[in-house]
């Protein structure tokens, strides 16, 4: 395995002034664009903590003394649980997430390691649910929970959406392992590994950047979903933030300091959760560059 | 916690003579794409009515508008819809009544309190079974800003050159926009454009009929003159009113940006709330002083019960309590501007609200031209409504193309219009 | 791929071979789990959708055998081929503008982030943020400031002199699709930029410091070294860009268009199609077999691009990777 060199060493060898003048291109495209990225995020935070007033008359403009208020907030906290609407989302998303990248690394594992009759059919048979939406599935599916007696529980929604989430995890994973080097699980075998152990010790660390990728990509339909809290889970103890947004957003129209309110509340702990996140996620796509 | 209650219970049993002090207690839970009117249920209606019934829990449960017809369906299919449901009127839900989602409650001795049009919304075509108790119905118009009218010397206008003469002034003022209208949406094209105004051009319900029986079509002078007037529309509403939807004109004009909103009375609520200044309503300008004049008083909301639902005489309870005269008079005032469909006498608080109902007197009522039957189709004419009425707001359509497309659209499967 | 992948097995080492005669019982625990959960709440109310477009539904709820007929209907009746037909054509569109601003954006952005500048990890963070949005805050946001009312792009474009070029853009049909499509494309250029960024990473240094011996510029090992090396990931993209085009860009049209993809069907795809035939709107009421038959098209479609792509692209790009 080698490390991949700092990009110090790399820069070095060239010229200082180009260099300088490269940097500064690089910087104007990458936080151009990084303001276009987070411009309309700025605006809603900074618009929910305006009056109504002060919302449509200067809508670029810091909240001031005229402008500013918590109305928006007092009414969000006032009227919806949103505490409780985080925590279901946040059981929802870890259980699902947990579930697809674990079911999902193990199924392409087998498949990309093994050859056996129907290892063929079944890869193509385990994408053919990225191609449609579940979503086209819902009367069979709440029909299922109904008899299954999990209506309005949270594990209705874990199931679900481990099921959409399995089929790109398993695309994904299983094109990334067959790229991995044979060579180490068959020392593996040699040393005597069971199968569950090399998948378990050698497999699993080896994809783990992949798998931080592969979280990332499927945390969102996931935490962003409208469709099935609504159909499968929409009673009040088990809303979901989105459910719950939307809902506030129906009710109060024409009081926009109240939605945007709403809205902050919704992306803010995202953002935390994210940057807490992304270390994980950059630590585990720069582990990618060790190549085996 | 649970003595209290059951000595109520029992106290209140007693008072009645119900003779239910035992009854166990049920939650009903309600369907609705009113998420506007939590509040209003949770702190108004169910209390009223869990006083009167203890054993009975009412749940009001909304769904946002646009995803109400979709949600409702797949859980009536699969079983888990709550054990009322709200009733969108005519064609909007004789389908479900038909394939045995919402009970017959025609024996329902409350529904004696509404006339037979309130009926007609909820029943089959034959009159013989009906499925909803009728709400309310929602009585369209135009809502103006009266300290701008003031302001500029104006008064509500009666005919439709006085119409234009009012916005001609209020444009040439300049510090308001004179309609406070956008196409973005589409259905306020519809709803609150072309059904508002053209009662007047194809006389209500006259008209209507015309069209259910074949004896007139959309391609006909009285169905293409509204979308004249639309198209004359467009000189006086805001720029890039393209791209300006629902809430964006409800927010231009309780600012007080705006001079005249064409509304529908269910906007009197929030309105009342959100604008700082008075408020006035006339209704759609007739062609020429004198004329009989006709509005669009649609009969929108009922509810209904949920065949599969495992409470049935609680429910059919609560219905009940929906007809009587004092569910008329609460939820009218609770929500003015939903206008109680009940035989009922009651006085309407809200000032704008009766200035609405007071549009009943002189006027003649229909309701939307293509909520009945002519709806039941593929191309559904309703939808092709909201469509090809702001194409003529967008100016993408002409009215004659615009009705030419409506008129194509129903004749492909609707019988006495293909000859 | 494939062909790699069978080469090395044969290659197997014995302890292998050995170990396939005994029991193989680690290969249905690896896979039970995910295909049980996968069939029961995927699979199996797929097919009880597609088994529905072989019927029709009758007023009282039953519904008989059609064989084919819904898909005659669908493409044969004027008035719902046209429906078909523009939503298929949109959907087309759709994808060309993901393929030639989204990707390439994604691309770049991920080139440049790959050249470790300074602060590169809060560039990628930030950037990504979007895709972290919920589409009924990306919808909300993205209609104010377009909206003539907030004037916050209006504003925005005077101050640097473009007040002209403003123009209510969702709201016109010649402009609708593109602005709904470039909404999407802020939305989501992260998730290239990301596969692509670790794709780049994982290029092994010896090459790029061999390509660096040979006197190559920085630009040349670019477009010589690293963009063959990371086609496959690019191929990988663009399947889930074609797929997430039918199916990720409904929450958004949805979202902000509503469900009849106005003005004048101009945003309506199919995915807006088969949700309001299938679960109707205000008085249409929602046709499940109509609706399964337009979900099994997109199906169809799916499957089509896929299938080109898997034969045809992945094919070739696996060459270059050897």
């Amino acid at each position: 395995m080698t490390q991949t060199a700092p990009p110090e060493t790399r820069r070095s060898r060239r010229g200082r002034s180009r260099r300088t003048g490269a940097a500064a291109g690089v910087h104007l495209v990458l936080a151009g664009y990084t303001l276009i990225a987070l411009f309309p995020v700025v605006l809603v935070v900074m618009n929910s903590f305006k009056n109504r007033r002060g919302i449509f008359g200067d809508p670029l403009g810091l909240p001031d003394a005229r402008s500013f208020s918590l109305e928006g907030y007092a009414t969000v906290l006032g009227e919806g649980n949103f505490a409780l609407y985080y925590g279901n989302s946040l059981i929802v998303t870890v259980a699902s997430l947990f579930l697809i990248l674990l079911l999902g690394a193990m199924a392409a594992h087998a498949l990309a390691e093994y050859r056996f009759r129907l290892n063929t059919l079944l890869g193509i048979y385990m994408i053919l649910g990225i191609m449609v939406p579940i979503r086209l599935g819902t009367v069979a599916i709440l029909q299922l929970m109904v008899d299954l007696d999990l209506v309005n529980t949270l594990l209705s929604l874990i199931l679900v959406y481990t099921a959409q989430g399995l089929p790109i995890a398993v695309f994904i994973l299983s094109e990334f392992m067959r790229t991995l080097s044979r060579d180490i699980k068959d020392c593996a075998r040699v040393d005597g590994l069971s199968e569950y152990r090399i998948f378990f010790e050698v497999v699993l660390p080896l994809i783990r950047p992949v798998l931080a990728t592969v979280a990332v990509f499927s945390m969102i339909p996931i935490w962003n979903d409208l469709w099935f809290p609504l159909i499968l889970a929409s009673s009040d103890a088990t809303k979901t933030v989105t459910l719950g947004v939307q809902q506030f957003i129906g009710q109060y129209t024409v009081n926009w300091s109240a939605v945007l309110a709403s809205l902050s509340i919704a992306i803010l702990p995202v953002l935390a959760l994210y940057a807490i996140f992304s270390r994980q996620l950059i630590a585990g796509i720069t582990s990618g560059a060790v190549k085996g | 916690m649970k003595p209290t209650m059951f000595t109520t219970t029992a106290g209140l049993a007693l008072c009645l003579g119900a003779g239910a002090a035992l009854a166990q207690e049920v939650t009903l839970t309600v369907e609705s794409w009113r998420s506007e009117d939590q509040a209003i249920w949770n702190d108004t209606l169910i209390p009223a009515f869990e006083e009167k019934h203890p054993d009975i829990n009412i749940e009001f449960t909304p769904t946002a508008p646009t995803e109400y017809n979709a949600a409702l369906n797949a859980r009536l299919e699969g079983g888990t819809a709550g054990d009322l449901v709200t009733c969108r009127s005519f064609d909007g839900s004789l389908p479900l009544f038909n394939k045995g989602q919402l009970a017959d409650i025609s024996d329902l001795d409350g529904l004696s309190n509404f006339p037979d049009f309130a009926r007609a919304a909820w029943s089959t075509d034959d009159g013989a079974s009906t499925f909803c108790v009728p709400m309310a119905s929602v009585i369209h118009g135009f809502i103006y800003n009266a300290d701008a009218f003031a302001e500029l010397g104006l008064e509500e206008p009666e005919t439709v050159d006085e119409f234009f003469a009012v916005l001609d002034a209020i444009k040439e003022d300049g510090s308001y926009i004179p309609l406070a209208m956008g196409s973005a949406d589409q259905w306020e094209a519809a709803t609150m454009a072309y059904t508002n105004i053209g009662p007047n051009y194809w006389k209500g319900e006259e008209g209507r009929q015309a069209l259910i029986d074949g004896t007139a079509a959309f391609t006909d002078p009285q169905f293409v003159a509204p979308y004249e007037q639309m198209v004359r529309w467009t000189d006086y509403m805001g720029p890039a009113y393209q791209a300006q939807g629902y809430s964006d004109s409800q927010n231009l004009f309780t600012l007080g940006r705006a001079a005249i909103y064409p509304a529908g009375s269910w906007e009197i609520t929030g309105f009342t709330e959100a604008a700082d200044f008075e408020m006035g309503a006339f209704p759609p300008p007739v062609q020429n002083a004198g004329d009989t004049c006709y509005i669009s008083d649609h009969t929108d909301i009922g509810l209904g019960m949920n065949a599969a639902t495992d409470h049935p005489e609680a429910a059919r309870t609560f219905l009940e309590w929906v007809a009587s005269p004092e569910f008329a008079e609460l939820y009218t005032n609770a929500l003015p501007g939903f206008f109680s469909l009940s035989d009922a006498q009651f006085e309407v608080d809200n000032p704008l609200a009766q200035e609405f109902i007071e549009f009943r007197e002189n006027c003649e009522s229909t309701v939307r031209v293509a909520s009945q039957i002519l709806s039941r189709g593929e191309p559904n004419t309703w939808n092709n409504m909201w469509v090809l009425s702001a194409n003529v707001l967008n100016d993408a359509a002409t009215p004659e193309e615009a009705t030419a497309e409506l008129q194509q659209g129903l004749a492909s499967w609707y019988e006495p219009q293909q000859n | 791929m494939t062909d790699v992948i069978t080469d090395t097995v044969e290659r197997r080492p014995t302890p292998r071979r050995k170990r396939r005669l005994g029991g193989r019982t680690h290969i249905v625990v690896f896979l039970a789990p995910a295909v049980l959960i996968y069939t029961v709440f995927s699979i199996y109310p797929l097919i009880e959708s597609l088994r529905l477009s072989l019927f029709d539904g009758l007023d009282d709820g039953s519904a008989v055998w059609t064989g084919l007929g819904n898909y005659t209907t669908l493409l044969s009746d004027p008035n719902w081929a046209v429906r078909f037909w523009n939503a298929l054509w949109n959907n087309l569109i759709l994808f060309f503008i993901h393929m030639v601003v989204q990707n390439p954006l994604g691309l770049l952005l991920a080139a440049l982030l790959s050249l470790a500048p300074r602060f590169a990890g809060a560039y990628r963070t930030l950037i990504f943020v979007p895709t972290l949005l919920s589409v009924v805050i990306v919808g909300f946001v993205w209609e104010l400031i377009l909206s003539p009312l907030w004037g916050v792009a209006q504003t925005m474009l005077g101050a640097v002199g473009l007040g002209w070029l403003y123009a209510p853009w969702l709201g016109l049909e010649s402009s609708a699709l593109t602005a709904v499509s470039l909404i999407s494309v802020w939305q989501y250029v992260g998730i290239p930029m990301m596969l692509i960024y670790a794709a780049l990473l994982s290029i092994p240094d010896e090459l790029l410091d061999a390509a660096r011996v040979d006197g190559l510029s920085g630009v040349a090992i670019f477009w010589k070294v690293k963009l063959p090396l990371i086609l496959p990931t690019l191929g990988i993209v663009a399947i889930l860009t074609y797929i997430g085009n039918f199916t990720a860009s409904f929450d958004l049209i949805y979202s902000i268009q509503g469900v009849l993809g106005p003005p004048d069907y101009s945003t309506d795809i199919m995915g807006t199609l088969m949700f309001r035939t299938f679960f109707g709107q205000q008085t249409q009421i929602g046709d499940i077999h109509m609706g399964a038959t337009v979900a099994s098209m997109m199906f169809f479609i799916i499957l089509i691009g896929v299938t080109i792509y898997l034969v045809g692209v992945q094919r070739r790009l696996t060459r270059y990777e050897m």
